[in-house]
């Protein structure tokens, strides 16, 4: 299946070291990180341990810390840093122009929180 | 980049350590390949004696098995001793022909028994105590064999000869001096000791010297003939008379050993190429035999063997506990006493407790308890620090849950963590009960308070229950506890104190986040969670107005200027200037509720109102339909100026206290600080506004006011102390204004007053705001300059450098 992307935002609407929120209808919001090198991230904005808003986190390295209990969750894989344990969906990212594109497939698949993944 | 090539020769705690913490800092600049003369993976040395005694397994005590070195890319020789180095050609040789190259070698070969050289040591049956062949010789023979003679009646012979006796033996402790553990214990403890030890049906023979060990016709030893002539029967003799660090290997090839391998402190011997850890070492003239120490040294190794070159050891403190079950034993430092020293001595023979603390220039220095250990760790941790004690010394023999501090909630008013069941809920903040963290401890092998709280949450979200987690870890990861050294690094991207970071930030000039990690050569890019917080506030207090606030450095709730909730929504709280409104404030906040649906409104204990469940999409239409001030909740900074209505309304108001509590919220409404700030000011002596429990209290009297500092209403409920007393509303701005100042410069980040007058002293503070009238004054100035033009958040963002990008949200 074919990806359809969706351009969200310019790669400069993001605050470096920083997210945004993308909403979505029904469903879970959707947080896109920019760390310092400029790479874009996005993952479902909650966390695997409560449900927290990774988007308001703050940014490291490849990684962002939950704000409501101080979780590290590594930006790549949406997964719980050691010894915690649990990951969160991720989201395929299109970085072209200096714009920043979200697939629709995916925006619009039911996500399941629970298990962290898009829904089968 | 080719990877070096590192040898390990020896499989034990103290090197297994050093490749944990490597792996931690530096994880692939090595091909790693360990030797280990005994054919187990590593294993917790320490609880052999649990062992010996029955109360664990061989299985329960592996720290590292087989599958860590091989998921770890180690490569693992088991049961393979190493008896050459060639230093020329850079090569290690096995006893069965192995070799490996190094760039790198590592020598960590522990100690050996001491077996006294008399004649019969080489019979069958005579052994040391030092592995798990030897425990499980003893383990054996206690099935088959009636008498056994432990000769020492050190720390290790104690403990070997309580584990033979629970395995159903016979068991005399021969001792050459009078009193048992001379090492650790004074004349008086050791015989309360041997008391207790004789009650459970060991005997002693103190103040014998052993001449020969007398062999049967079958070459095992029969019995034990002392240098008076008498003699005891013996099929089993255990050798605990002192270990003597394996020097060995590291003689042979030419290094420089005395008495141990010598090292510097950065764990190096006189070849730079081998590094030495644990028992083997001789630093500083002293050779190790206890944990906590190696660990250390372990973590300095690293340091070096990654090549950060910034690590050192310098010794250690050491503390020591017995680990008999139902004996409680525990001594630390120069417990012994002597010239220049003091004693202060409990001693309850028929009770069974007998504690001895020794104390030099007013600072702890030793400390000998037997019977109550619970304050072990409290007074470790005086020793380590060399705190001075003369404020505590009348009650500091009634150890820490006496000390005129009530107050810790969250763990059902325990303070002894053995008398805890383990149902009992240690840690009320993650729900921890004391059974989860000694399970922990065991399976996963933990030995700090860092590893307790990383793998359970226990004490990691407030830390009022440290202290009793501390205890558990002491009781249950046997022997000695590894306690957090006294500074700590920052965080783990570098190994800077905060003190360091500050005083760099101020000498140099430091005004960005960047810059301050670059100048300080931060392991880390960005830093973390943890230290971007505390750098941005040490330059904007340091450097205020040329450093920049930068809200990405801030936690959510001081970036979006608002409490985040636990279903991601805000609360909102608007400033009420000394806890007062009117009819036109409250009908605005009444029309914003009902606009936005606001949930919940409720009134908090600053005395202002809270709206909750406010969507930060929100926010800045609700902030701007209030029409208020931001009440600055959230910040690491002024909260609330509490008041009590005071001589304006009051019939026992002596002071007008509402007002004096608006001048001071006024005037330090946008101050930040190392954490939240909250003030109170009572119109009389029945203090009614709580300022008892400030950082700052004003209390009014008739002849003016009292000002008390560093108190704290939380966690765990601290008094505030008496600073000085004052006539005028001005006076109580300037001092207050100069203490909060001095701890605003001075303060480590995330410190409350409480903690940061602890640290510093009452002394201090009072040499500072109180003897320095100069001082004073330039502080009270420093803080108004910094202080000036500082925007209102929600009415000024761009001015407040607030990114107002986040209040709006990216739709499909």
């Amino acid at each position: 299946m074919s990806n359809e992307w969706k351009v969200i935002c310019r790669v400069d609407d993001i605050p470096v070291l920083g997210s945004r929120v993308v909403q979505r209808h029904g469903q879970p919001n959707v947080a896109i990180f920019r760390n310092s090198e400029d790479k874009i991230f996005a993952l479902l904005d909650k966390c695997p341990h409560k449900g927290g808003p990774l988007s308001q986190g703050i940014v490291f390295g490849e990684r962002v810390a939950c704000p409501l209990h101080n979780w590290s969750i590594e930006l790549n894989s949406g997964c719980a840093v050691a010894p915690d344990e649990g990951c969160t969906q991720r989201f395929a990212i299109k970085v072209e122009n200096g714009e920043v594109a979200l697939d629709m497939h995916e925006l619009n698949a039911p996500s399941d929180v629970a298990k962290g993944l898009a829904a089968a | 980049m080719k990877k070096m090539k590192l040898v390990m020769v020896g499989n034990g705690m103290a090197g297994v350590r050093t490749l944990e913490e490597l792996r931690k800092i530096a994880p692939d600049i090595y091909d790693i390949t360990v030797f280990g003369a005994e054919p187990y993976a590593n294993y917790n040395r320490i609880l052999l004696s649990p062992v010996l005694a029955g109360e664990q397994t061989v299985k329960d005590i592996m720290l590292n098995d087989v599958d860590w070195y091989e998921e770890n890319g180690i490569t693992l020789h088991l049961g393979k001793k190493i008896t050459k180095i060639d230093r020329v050609k850079r090569l290690v040789i096995a006893e069965d022909g192995t070799t490996a190259e190094y760039d790198r070698l590592l020598l960590a070969t522990g100690s050996n028994p001491f077996m006294l050289p008399v004649p019969g040591k080489d019979l069958d049956g005579v052994i040391g105590y030092r592995d798990i062949y030897d425990t499980n010789a003893m383990i054996e023979a206690a099935t088959k064999y009636k008498h056994a003679v432990v000769i020492g009646g050190g720390l290790l012979g104690l403990e070997a000869a309580n584990g033979l006796k629970l395995r159903g033996m016979d068991v005399t402790v021969v001792h050459l001096p009078d009193t048992l553990m001379e090492r650790q214990l004074d004349h008086t403890a050791g015989k309360m000791l041997q008391k207790s030890l004789e009650d459970r049906g060991l005997s002693f023979l103190l103040g014998k010297n052993t001449q020969e060990l007398l062999g049967d016709e079958k070459g095992r030893v029969k019995a034990v003939r002392f240098a008076d002539g008498s003699e005891i029967a013996a099929q089993l003799v255990v050798m605990a008379v002192g270990i003597r660090p394996n020097t060995a290997l590291a003689e042979s090839a030419g290094i420089y050993c005395n008495r141990g391998i010598v090292v510097n402190d950065t764990m190096q011997t006189y070849d730079p190429r081998i590094y030495a850890v644990g028992e083997c070492v001789n630093h500083r003239g002293t050779a190790y035999g206890l944990v906590a120490p190696l660990f250390e040294m372990a973590k300095v190794c690293a340091n070096h063997l990654a090549n950060f070159g910034i690590g050192r050891y310098q010794g250690s403190v050491t503390s020591t506990k017995l680990k008999v079950t139902g004996i409680d034993l525990f001594s630390a430092g120069d417990f012994l006493g002597g010239e220049g020293t003091e004693e202060i001595m409990l001693s309850d023979p028929i009770g069974g407790v007998y504690k001895k603390l020794v104390l030099k220039d007013n600072k702890l220095v030793g400390a000998c308890l037997y019977g109550d250990t619970v304050d072990g760790s409290w007074y470790f941790s005086m020793l380590r620090e060399g705190k001075d004690v003369t404020e505590i010394r009348d009650t500091l023999m009634f150890g820490e849950a006496n000390l005129n501090r009530p107050g810790d909630t969250g763990h059902e008013g325990f303070s002894k963590a053995a008398a805890m069941p383990d149902s009992a809920e240690v840690c009320g903040c993650n729900g921890v009960c004391k059974g989860t963290i000694v399970k922990a401890i065991k399976e996963k092998g933990l030995f700090t308070i860092e590893d307790v709280r990383k793998h359970t949450k226990a004490s990691a979200s407030c830390g009022s229950c440290t202290g009793l987690v501390e205890q558990i870890i002491m009781a249950t990861a046997g022997g000695d506890y590894s306690s957090a050294s006294k500074v700590k690094p920052m965080c783990g991207c570098t190994d800077h104190t905060h003190q360091e970071v500050r005083d760099a930030i101020k000498a140099n000039k430091l005004l960005t986040v960047a810059d301050t990690m670059k100048f300080m050569e931060w392991r880390t890019p960005n830093g973390c969670a943890s230290c971007r917080p505390g750098i941005n506030y040490y330059l904007i207090s340091t450097w205020p107005h040329e450093a920049k606030d930068d809200p990405q450095s801030r936690f959510i709730n001081e970036r979006a200027h608002a409490n985040i909730q636990k279903d991601g929504t805000f609360s909102v709280i608007p400033r009420m200037w000394g806890g007062e409104t009117n009819s036109s404030e409250l009908r605005r906040i009444a029309d914003v509720v009902d606009k936005y649906k606001i949930p919940t409104v409720k009134v908090t204990g600053g005395q202002r109102i809270d709206l909750l469940g406010v969507k930060k999409e929100d926010l800045r239409n609700v902030w701007q339909d209030l029409g208020m001030p931001s009440g600055l909740a959230y910040a690491k900074g002024l909260r609330t100026v509490k008041t009590c209505v005071g001589s304006e309304w009051c019939r026992f108001g002596t002071q007008d206290s509402t007002r004096m509590g608006q001048e001071l919220e006024h005037q330090l409404a946008r101050m930040y600080a190392p954490h939240k700030v909250k003030l109170a000011v009572s119109g009389c002596p029945r203090n009614c506004a709580e300022a008892g429990i400030k950082d700052v209290g004003v209390i009014g009297v008739d002849s003016g006011w009292e000002i008390y500092i560093a108190g704290n209403g939380g966690i765990k409920t601290e008094v505030a102390q008496f600073l000085v007393k004052l006539k005028t509303h001005e006076e109580v701005l300037e001092y207050s204004g100069a203490f909060l100042q001095l701890y605003r410069e001075e303060g480590w980040y995330l410190e409350r007053t409480v903690h940061y007058v602890s640290r510093v002293g009452m002394d201090h503070v009072k040499q500072k705001v109180l003897d320095d009238a100069e001082n004073r004054k330039a502080l009270y100035e420093r803080l108004l300059f910094s202080l000036e033009g500082e925007a209102d958040p929600w009415h000024e963002p761009e001015k407040a450098q607030v990114d107002t990008r986040q209040f709006a949200p990216l739709n499909v």
